[in-house]
């Protein structure tokens, strides 16, 4: 049955293709059912394959690759469109098309009236395609070409509002932030093809336990590069929360469950030439997911824009990931990946459900009491902010449990840091939790609010260098205008959200950490992850410990925004500095240095461009623009001087052949 | 007289020995012969407009028929190796059939284009057609000569159809003006070529390349002159044909002037048959002797290769970039000719096949934005071309791209493999000078896309092409334009199959067996 793994790309290929061709003629909804089906299909044709695949036994039965043709033939090098099917890459499918079916379905409702219905969903089905590209590529090329696909329709999908400036400059930031990674990701490859002579990961898995140690932290130090540019890592997140200017289903499908998690899985991927760099190399890897992962949250803590709340807590829980990996713990990376990609995606799906609800109102400020009114978007709301701030029995409790004990075995400062991270994920999501369905209704008040405080934090939340934001509040303006009213969402918006919460309650289950039988996971992912993973030594006492501890303090956070914000009105902002607000500046200190010394660096680099490389351009123009005039006196049209051309051609050939001859 | 000197060398002497004709071997050809013959024959006999263009359908399907003539001959040489017929002067191998289908394929091409063009300027009849399958029927015949008699016999056979084509447009000067021009040069590198056909033969005994090849293998000449300047003078006859630097003075006038879908076929089919022929005699049959004239090629193609590039830039007539860029390609096979080892071979015919498509669908553009007359052919004439059919553009713009060798598309790998080849065969300069005059030659493909994606922006009120009438894509020219577009990002993504099968077909020489 793994004959079929080429299926799961080609359908989603045929109906970006079908959409392309034909996507107005169907228009609203029947090209949303048609994306729909296909990413549907690839779901039952990976679940197919996944049986396939655990059906089969022996040494290296679960491992398939299905070579397609070869693309690049070109003497020693050679480049190979194939597929490998491992327990690693069938998961990565088995979540993405499982979610992107469900997104897929959602947006029918949530893009319904859209005048750009039928592109959004062109747009949707290449980038399931890519990132199915991207996560069965069994060669590093192939992989990148996913890489770049995904990240190409993320920036036609950010900017889809195009007409509006700051969705458009959102997406130009997306696109040259993840220039830097997609760099560092080059040069990896080109490394890894001089250091092994090939780039297809059964010959690097092979390969890799020979690397020298210089090479291998070379290689691996470029992947990280690579792998923090996609993943919103610290310094290149500043583009994910931008990103938030593309519509809600966007958000949940690219930026939370799919896309993001690329860098995760290339790490995860090529997980043997980790293990074989220097150690350093993990340690920053972990460094750099603990110290993004509590950044994110305290920003995350004083937003106002409900998805804003959520794109920093999509780059906090990214940290998380990047912490497993740096731990060695690539099982509990993956199974993070999994279970957030369920309650992420529940959770952007729930706050599109409610700004479909509020008219295209994204403050949580003027939301509230929305519990009764959209009950269904409100119950799977709760449930999955329960997993998210990791109270058992929900599944991201398990996962999170098992990121902090890996952490613990490689640095208790490391733990530390994960554990005021679930603290304050537990707080800010309970935040928005009360805001947004509890307490007191706000939005009938907010038109009557004429200057005051709400303009006055209008004018806060534009100045926070966000386009999302802004734009939310052009909305705003427009929505208090009109009485709004708030309702429950069309049952292809509940549908999704009912599947997910209840994946949200019971992910955890493929990976039960306190009995070794009951880790499927685990057993399921170690053929591929078995060179760098870390084996765990402490006693079930130390486990049990940091579990209580765990859950604990993600009480404790649940506690503290109940006390915060359940009964309090939330124009207090009992809990909000304004520099958190403001993301700790650093977006506005990247643009103050860009605008400041880098502005000057690049007027440097301008002025050289100008009159160096413009010059020499110019040179070499007027060059060949000379040239020209001189070729354009023997380009006469006269048929004679044609003729002596030839001629003359001929002499100086005979003449060249004749003296080499003489010569010889 | 004659039979009296017979009578006078000797009794036993037998009527002339007619060879045997494998017949067989023949068929692609003749498929191409007897087609142009019915076609007008028939042609003669039909009215000359007719609503439906059958014309043009029968050539396809002559092409069609000469493809189905190719695949029992392919399975043939497959099995049991290359052979060669009629007394040696016909080899069957797997590169003249390769070289066949890419021919087939422009003819069809350019036939579909031809008949909107014909009915656009009102000059329906079957000749244009006819002479097409001539000349392919010539080209061919190039590709699978071992005899420099039968070489020179396709060149001419494929020439002076062509010439004919050129004028193809009675009433337009330019087009009148092309075929001379065309013609007159054409006879005039003729004449070199043939020269240099008797000089081979003078330094060697023979005109047929086994057994030249065969000779040059065995013997160490005494005195290489006469064969170095043979080469030199075969050297001008083809590179006149490919339209190399400095043989190629006429390029931009004829294809300027000549009408459109014609310079479709000329650029691809007859560049092919010219490239085949090279191929055949340099690197096949002089191979013993490359170290002679490798370096020729070398600087022919370094010529090409900037020459198109750089004259490209300066043109503002849409035909004659396009020309200049045909001469930058011509560069790029004549790398994988300079090559002369198995992968160049295999890189120029990849080239050949892609870019056959790529030219003809390019001309195919041409031929609909030329509009009635076939005179709007300047950069204005593209402005502002997106917004008014913006899927004319995007054809437009991936066959441009194409060109240009973005990746994804055929002709990427086609460079890509033409390079590689010059790498392999240590031309690491020439292949520098590749890399560098492709990029010049980018900005060519992107300066003709962004005026057609960006054109005209200031205004709709100064906007030229506003008050212009819709063009209008016949369907035949647009059946061409899908396949074109089909094959180009097809090969692009799939180029497997396509660099198999130019792999099994390198030309080989081998005698005949009767």
């Amino acid at each position: 049955m793994v004959e079929l793994t080429w299926v799961i790309p080609a359908l989603p290929l045929l109906g970006f293709l079908l959409l392309l061709a034909f996507g107005r003629r169907l228009g609203d909804p029947l090209a949303g059912w048609l994306a729909t089906a296909t990413v549907g299909g690839s779901f039952a044709a990976t679940v197919v394959v996944f049986l396939g695949l655990r059906g089969a036994d022996g040494g290296d039965a679960h491992r398939y690759t299905q070579t397609l043709f070869t693309w690049l033939p070109a003497g020693g090098f050679s480049v190979d469109v194939g597929f490998l099917v491992d327990p690693l890459s069938i998961t990565m499918c088995l979540f993405v098309t499982g979610t992107a079916a469900l997104i897929h379905l959602y947006s029918i409702g949530y893009m319904h009236g859209d005048e750009g219905f039928s592109r959004f969903f062109v747009y949707m089905n290449l980038f399931v395609f890519s990132m199915l590209v991207l996560v069965l590529g069994d060669n590093l090329l192939l992989t990148f070409l996913g890489w770049e696909g995904v990240g190409a329709c993320s920036y036609f999908l950010i900017a889809f509002w195009h007409t509006k400036e700051a969705n458009a400059s959102a997406g130009k930031k997306a696109f040259v932030t993840n220039r830097i990674g997609d760099w560092g990701y080059l040069v990896a490859i080109l490394l890894t093809f001089f250091a092994l002579g090939s780039i297809t990961y059964t010959d690097i898995f092979a390969g890799a336990g020979g690397l020298a140690t210089t090479t291998a932290t070379a290689i691996a130090v470029l992947l990280v590069i690579g792998a923090i540019g996609k993943s919103a890592q610290l310094p290149l997140y500043v583009w994910l929360p931008d990103a938030m200017a593309g519509p809600t289903p966007v958000s949940a499908l690219i930026h939370a469950a799919t896309m993001v998690t690329a860098g995760v899985y290339l790490l995860t991927r090529m997980n043997p030439v980790i293990a074989q760099a220097s150690p350093w190399v993990s340690t920053t890897i972990a460094v750099v997911g603990a110290a993004t992962a509590l950044f994110a949250a305290t920003v995350a803590v004083a937003q106002h824009d409900i998805k804003r709340v959520l794109a920093y807590s999509t780059v906090s829980q990214l940290g998380y990931m990047f912490l497993a990996v740096g731990s060695g713990a690539y099982v509990a990376a993956i199974f993070h990946m999994v279970t957030h990609a369920f309650f992420k995606a529940l959770l952007f799906l729930g706050s599109g459900s409610v700004i479909h609800g509020m008219g295209g109102e994204q403050d949580m400020r003027r939301m509230g009491g929305l519990r009764a009114l959209m009950p269904v978007t409100a119950a799977t709301f709760i449930v999955g902010w329960l997993a998210i701030a990791g109270v058992p029995p929900f599944s991201g409790f398990w996962s999170k449990d098992e990121v902090l004990l890996f952490a613990w075995e490689k640095h208790p400062l490391l733990w530390a840091v994960g554990l005021v991270t679930a603290l304050l994920t537990a707080f800010y999501m309970g935040r928005l939790v009360f805001l947004t369905f509890f307490g007191e209704p706000r939005w009938r008040r907010a038109g009557t609010h004429p200057g005051g405080e709400a303009e006055q934090s209008a004018a806060e939340v534009a100045d926070d260098g966000g386009g999302a934001t802004s734009t939310a509040t052009a909305v705003t303006a427009v929505a208090a205008e009109q009485e709004v009213h708030p309702h429950e969402s069309p049952w292809t918006m509940t549908v999704p959200l009912v599947v997910l919460a209840g994946l949200s309650l019971l992910g955890g289950v493929i990976n039960l950490s306190f009995l070794s039988r009951l880790q499927v996971l685990e057993h399921w992912l170690e053929p591929v992850v078995e060179a760098g993973e870390h084996h765990l030594d402490s006693s079930s006492g130390v486990k049990l410990g940091l579990a209580v501890v765990a859950t604990v303090a993600s009480l404790v956070g649940i506690g503290l925004a109940s006390v915060l914000y359940l009964r309090r009105s939330a124009a207090d902002r009992p809990a909000e500095p304004d520099i958190l607000l403001e993301g700790w500046h650093y977006d506005q200190a990247v643009s103050a240095f860009a605008g400041g010394p880098g502005r000057r660096f690049f007027d440097a680099t301008t002025w050289f461009d100008r009159h160096i490389v413009d010059g020499a351009v110019n040179g070499v123009a007027a060059l060949i623009r000379g040239l020209g005039g001189v070729a354009r006196g023997l380009q006469s049209g006269y048929v004679r001087s044609y003729a002596l051309g030839v001629a003359a051609g001929a002499v100086v050939l005979v003449a060249v052949f004749v003296l080499r001859g003489v010569a010889l | 007289m004659t039979l009296g000197l017979l009578a006078q060398a000797g009794d036993g002497v037998a009527p002339i020995d007619t060879p045997g004709v494998a017949w067989s071997a023949l068929s692609p050809i003749l498929v191409l012969i007897g087609g142009a013959i019915v076609l007008l024959v028939v042609g003669a006999l039909a009215p000359r407009r007719s609503r439906i263009g059958w014309h043009a359908m029968l050539t396809v399907a002559v092409a069609g028929g000469t493809i189905a003539a190719v695949v029992p001959l392919w399975d043939r040489v497959h099995d049991d190796g290359p052979y060669s017929a009629v007394a040696s002067a016909v080899g069957v191998d797997g590169f003249s059939l390769f070289v066949t289908v890419v021919i087939a394929v422009a003819v069809a091409i350019a036939a579909l284009l031809t008949d909107g063009y014909l009915r656009r300027e009102g000059l329906e009849g079957p000749e244009p057609y006819v002479l097409m399958l001539l000349s392919a029927a010539g080209a061919v015949m190039m590709a699978s000569a071992n005899d420099l008699i039968v070489m020179f016999l396709g060149l001419e056979i494929m020439s002076i159809a062509v010439y004919v084509l050129a004028g193809l447009h009675l009433r337009r000067r330019r087009s009148g003006e092309a075929a001379v021009k065309y013609f007159v040069l054409g006879s005039f590198s003729s004449a070199f070529f043939l020269y240099g056909v008797a000089l081979v033969y003078g330094a060697t005994g023979s005109t047929n390349l086994v057994r030249i090849a065969r000779f040059l293998a065995a013997n160490t000449l005494a005195d290489q002159g006469l064969l170095i300047a043979g080469f030199a003078l075969l050297l001008v006859g083809f590179g006149f044909k490919v339209a190399a630097v400095p043989f190629h003075s006429w390029t931009p006038d004829v294809y300027q002037g000549s009408p459109s879908p014609i310079v479709a076929f000329m650029a691809s089919g007859v560049k092919a048959g010219g490239f085949a022929g090279l191929l055949r005699v340099f690197v096949a049959t002089f191979g013993t002797y490359r170290l002679d004239w490798q370096p020729v090629v070398y600087g022919i193609a370094v010529l090409s290769l900037v020459v198109g590039a750089v004259l490209a830039v300066v043109q503002t007539d849409v035909k004659r970039m396009l020309a200049y860029s045909s001469i930058n390609h011509a560069g790029f096979i004549l790398i994988g000719v300079q090559a002369a080892t198995d992968e160049g071979v295999t890189a120029a015919l990849f080239y050949l096949a892609a870019y056959t498509f790529m030219v003809a669908g390019a001309f195919g553009v041409v031929t609909v934005v030329g509009r009635r007359g076939d005179g709007h052919h300047h950069l204005d004439d593209y402005q502002g071309l997106a917004r008014r059919q913006p899927l004319l553009a995007l054809v437009f713009a991936i066959f441009l791209l194409a060109q240009a060798g973005v990746p994804l598309t055929s002709g990427f790998l086609a460079k890509f493999y033409v390079v590689e080849a010059a790498i392999e065969a240590r031309s690491f300069w020439l292949a520098l000078v590749a890399m560098v005059s492709a990029v010049v030659s980018a900005f060519l493909y992107l300066r003709i896309v962004l005026v057609m994606y960006a054109g005209a922006g200031d205004g709709a009120d100064t906007d030229p092409a506003a008050g212009r009438p819709r063009l209008a894509v016949p369907a035949a020219a647009a059946i061409a334009l899908v396949v074109a577009v089909a094959a180009t990002i097809g090969i692009g993504l799939v180029p497997d199959p396509l660099t198999r099968t130019a792999r099994d077909a390198t030309p080989e020489l081998v005698a005949a067996s009767d």
